[in-house]
């Protein structure tokens, strides 16, 4: 649905460009499919990366990872998968919700939400591309401690 | 040719990991290309816009105007405006780092581009609403609550923690992508 209105928003205020400047819309038409190509291996590779590791570990094997340990161990653990594995939000809160179900406790699965959001460690070298290795591999270890906030956050309040 | 076979070298190596996958252990390798194709699928049908979006931001906005906006002196409208702009994306979190790039480029202030950074990657409203329905409206709001500091948080270390010559060496990096 908010993908419709991203493509809404592209092609009205694509319309318009063209509308005042038909040699700035072709550049940036150029510089969106560069950008695109540019980007296109990292990409292709992290998808089939992510296809490997969620086969191997599927939403099953990582229940049983996440759902029986508990406390600091449970934590660790579900922050590990959270930062290698890349799951789409659709999948992602399913498989928590399932997990809670499971057993596991409500810091472990914020722990594991947080990560996945924030920490991607098979993305790594795209992020690396833009903003170089050092403002990566910080945000991303900044990003790993805070999930554990986030989880202390969430016994706090529920 | 042969830069296109450099570039695609580990995407290529990968695919073969896959197909000796598939011979030796058929279910796997079976379910990781259909992973595979699903999330290229989902990809493909969510990143046209917002390259699109990204070519005509590097057209249109004038480095000025992004200096203005998002630039060392933009303080809160900045950091607002980051917010939004992560905030209302969509699509997974690698497909934000090239629009970072552009940012970067047009002479965004780092944190700023940082903030921009978190929100797409937690704070996207369609996934907020997701968050609620499957996890709870307390789990969601919690999250979101503490997530706002601790993204800007996050931005202002890492930022702190660079040299005024390792900034200047990522803002070259962007200026010079093509």
């Amino acid at each position: 649905m908010f993908t419709i209105v991203l493509y809404v928003l592209a092609i009205v205020l694509l319309t318009i460009s063209f509308l005042r400047d038909k040699k700035k819309t072709k550049m940036a038409l150029k510089k969106a499919w560069k950008s695109f190509e540019n980007i296109l291996p990292q990409f292709l590779s992290i998808l089939v990366i992510i296809g490997i590791l969620l086969a191997l570990l599927s939403p099953e094997t990582i229940s049983k990872l996440i759902g029986q340990q508990s406390g600091w161990i449970g934590m660790l653990i579900a922050s590990l998968i959270g930062s290698i594995t890349l799951i789409p939000g659709f999948v992602a809160f399913p498989l928590a919700s399932a997990l809670l179900k499971n057993g596991a406790g409500f810091m472990q699965i914020a722990v594991f939400i947080s990560t996945l959001m924030m920490v991607g460690i098979i993305t790594l070298p795209i992020e690396m591309k833009y903003l170089g290795n050092k403002a990566t591999i910080l945000r991303n270890a900044l990003a790993f401690v805070f999930s554990f906030i986030v989880a202390i956050a969430i016994r706090a309040a529920l | 040719m042969i830069e296109l076979i450099k570039r695609y070298k580990v995407f290529t190596i990968l695919l073969a990991v896959n197909f000796v996958i598939l011979v030796t252990y058929p279910s796997i390798g079976q379910k990781s290309f259909g992973i595979t194709w699903n999330n290229t699928i989902e990809m493909l049908s969510v990143i046209p816009p917002i390259f699109i979006l990204l070519g005509l931001l590097d057209v249109w906005v004038e480095r000025e105007t992004m200096i203005k906006l998002m630039g060392e002196k933009s303080g809160f409208v900045g950091i607002t405006l980051a917010f939004f702009l992560g905030s209302a994306a969509a699509g997974p979190l690698y497909a934000s780092f090239p629009v970072a790039g552009v940012l970067l480029k047009k002479g965004s202030k780092f944190s700023n581009v940082l903030i921009f950074i978190g929100a797409w990657s937690t704070t996207k409203i369609p996934m907020l609403l997701f968050e609620a329905s499957s996890m709870g409206w307390k789990f969601m709001m919690t999250r979101f609550v503490i997530n706002i500091p601790g993204i800007m948080l996050i931005a202002y270390i890492t930022e702190k923690l660079l040299s005024e010559r390792e900034k200047q060496y990522i803002y070259d990096n962007a200026g010079s992508a093509k």
